[in-house]
């Protein structure tokens, strides 16, 4: 099996097809602290996972010895810049299923993404009384660009339930997606619950429909092998940040006849063909949609992630996950006081594992484990909505990614139990 | 236990946590106020019950983490019997101490003095604020002859 990789050739155990967290661990510098007097066990991947050392290196190159500005002058730094920028993103449309590299924007983030949809394609294509459907366990980032939008064309927004083990209710379905939907938005792993929705099939059933489909992939792209082809999506979001990558760099794939009929969000420089007093022509897509000059080194290091997560192998990564996430689990339902939010069983959601505890908060969990050098998320994790129909102001949240393994889990769990004696239960 | 947790979470805090003062719903309430910490969903609702211009009582009912309980807790504890503009000032004090504009809370102020190791965990403050930025707007609005009100409390507010 051809899995060594070239940058860590102990990444992968050839024989178990399992990643060797020591391995992969001791990639990322990062890790290799104490905090507040313990190991860090880092449980915070939802909301940015670290960078590995060809991460850091690669922008740290970067900036030492290309940066120039793109697409404009003829020297070769800027050549160099721009060919590197423009590799990335065929590295992209390769990554995420093999699309034409026109189909690929860069932007900040994940956020940015979904309002240049909501902005460029939502005000050219939505009128009153056309209908939004959202779901309701959206992160805040695929729910208020719909919501402004909705209210400011008298749109319609109507929402996929959730059942009570945290996946889409889909039983109404029929009657939530019809032929007024213009519109489907959803998110295809829950940044809360870690369900990874069915966004084939009703992508599906939206175009039957004649509906345009967007699916926020921020939390699925860095977990999962995704192919936004097969999955069938007009609009795919993700973020850099949440695999390996840099902040501030973001990924919107949209198909190119789509992209093509929309005016574009960000105006400025870079995104023109010819600029007259009386009359402006666009660039091509992407380029259109890229005003102003973009984030080139942060888009260049994050090819470097890119690759890490390709030598790894995507499959990998994804049966990792199912393997500590079913770990995790067991591990935290045998604890007291602890209930889990969202779907049990790992071969049908990712590594974001909500929590919280009968008598202590969200805020005091967090807290308290931060003191043993376990860093997890608690609050509403944008996604206020949710929490309403969870009953639930706010949730602790551990989240897992390539470099935690058993030990990390473990870590948690014996904080968690001394928590609750820290806090006399 | 590391000590900086323990600075915040000092015994006096947790047994606030553990048996909140104040959970005595009142026959009649002169204030009433609600507050909410919209980043992370933590619920108050405080009323008093005024005589002659003193707190006759106060009735605290507090949904949240357990600095913010502790802090309704002993606010419950803290204004029972006093003058009203004592309170005022109390409160004023409070929320001096907790964003570092004052060192620190004379002794005589019993458990209020706990809440100090909050300040030292920025994104702790507003929880301990919460309780008296909520009797503040509530002692306002009683005093402009206003009824109940709802405050929607963060640490970027002022008052």
């Amino acid at each position: 099996m051809e899995l060594k990789t070239k940058n860590n050739p102990t990444a992968i155990d050839v024989e178990s097809c399992r990643l060797n967290h020591e391995s992969i661990k001791a990639d990322f510098p990062i890790l290799d602290q104490k905090v507040n007097g313990h190991r860090l066990v880092y449980l915070d991947n939802a909301a940015t996972t670290q960078k590995p050392r060809v991460v850091i290196n690669a922008l740290i190159e970067y900036y030492r010895k290309t940066n120039a500005n793109i697409h404009r002058g003829f020297h070769s730094l800027a050549e160099k810049a721009t060919k590197e920028y423009e590799q990335t993103r065929e590295h992209v449309a390769r990554f995420i299923g093999g699309v034409d590299p026109n189909e690929i924007i860069f932007t900040r983030g994940t956020t940015e993404s979904i309002n240049l949809v909501a902005y460029s394609w939502g005000d050219t294509n939505i009128k009153e009384g056309d209908e939004i459907v959202i779901t309701e366990m959206e992160h805040h980032s695929n729910l208020v660009p719909w919501v402004i939008l909705a209210q400011k064309k008298k749109a319609v927004l109507k929402q996929i339930p959730i059942t009570l083990c945290g996946h889409l209710d889909l039983s109404d379905i029929d009657k939530i997606i019809t032929s007024k939907t213009k519109l489907l938005a959803l998110t295809h792993m829950s940044n809360v619950l870690g369900t990874i929705n069915p966004v084939a099939e009703l992508t599906e059933l939206a175009h039957r429909r004649g509906a345009v489909v967007l699916a926020d992939g921020a939390q699925a792209v860095p977990h999962l092998p995704v192919d936004v082809k097969a999955l069938g999506v007009d609009f795919y979001a993700f973020s850099a940040h949440k695999m390996l990558g840099p902040t501030g760099v973001g990924v919107l794939y949209g198909r190119r006849e789509l992209l093509e009929a929309i005016p574009p969000f960000n105006l400025g420089g870079e995104m023109i063909r010819e600029v007259r007093f009386d009359r402006i022509t666009w660039a091509d897509v992407p380029y259109k949609f890229e005003g102003g000059t973009p984030n080139i080194g942060d888009v260049i290091a994050f090819d470097s992630a890119l690759t890490y997560l390709e030598e790894l192998g995507m499959d990998n990564v994804r049966q990792h996950e199912i393997n500590l996430v079913q770990y995790a689990i067991e591990q935290l339902s045998g604890l007291d006081g602890i209930e889990i939010q969202g779907p049990q069983e790992s071969s049908l959601r990712g590594g974001a594992i909500s929590f919280t505890d009968k008598d202590i908060h969200p805020h005091d969990i967090s807290q308290f484990l931060d003191s043993r050098g376990v860093a997890i998320r608690a609050g509403h994790h944008c996604a206020q909505p949710l929490m309403r129909t969870l009953g639930k102001v706010a949730t602790a949240r551990a989240s897992l990614y390539i470099y935690n393994d058993m030990t990390d889990v473990d870590e948690l769990v014996r904080a968690l139990i001394d928590m609750r004696k820290y806090f006399g239960l | 236990m590391s000590e900086s947790l323990d600075n915040m979470y000092r015994d006096i805090i947790l047994d606030h946590y553990r048996s909140p003062r104040g959970r005595k719903p009142l026959n009649k309430s002169d204030i009433t106020s609600n507050g909410v910490n919209p980043s992370c969903g933590d619920e108050i609702s405080i009323e008093v019950e005024l005589d002659d211009g003193m707190v006759k009582d106060v009735h605290v009912d507090c949904r949240g983490c357990a600095i913010s309980v502790a802090s309704g807790s002993i606010l419950a504890e803290v204004i029972k019997g006093k003058p009203l503009a004592e309170v005022k000032r109390i409160a004023q004090m409070v929320r001096r101490v907790l964003k570092g504009e004052q060192m620190d809370i004379p002794d005589e102020l019993g458990d209020l003095d706990a809440l100090q190791g909050v300040r030292y965990f920025p994104v702790r403050i507003k929880c301990a604020l919460l309780a008296w930025l909520t009797l503040m707007e509530g002692i306002k609005n009683h005093e402009n002859g206003h009824g109940d009100v709802r405050t929607i409390v963060s640490t970027e507010d002022g008052e």
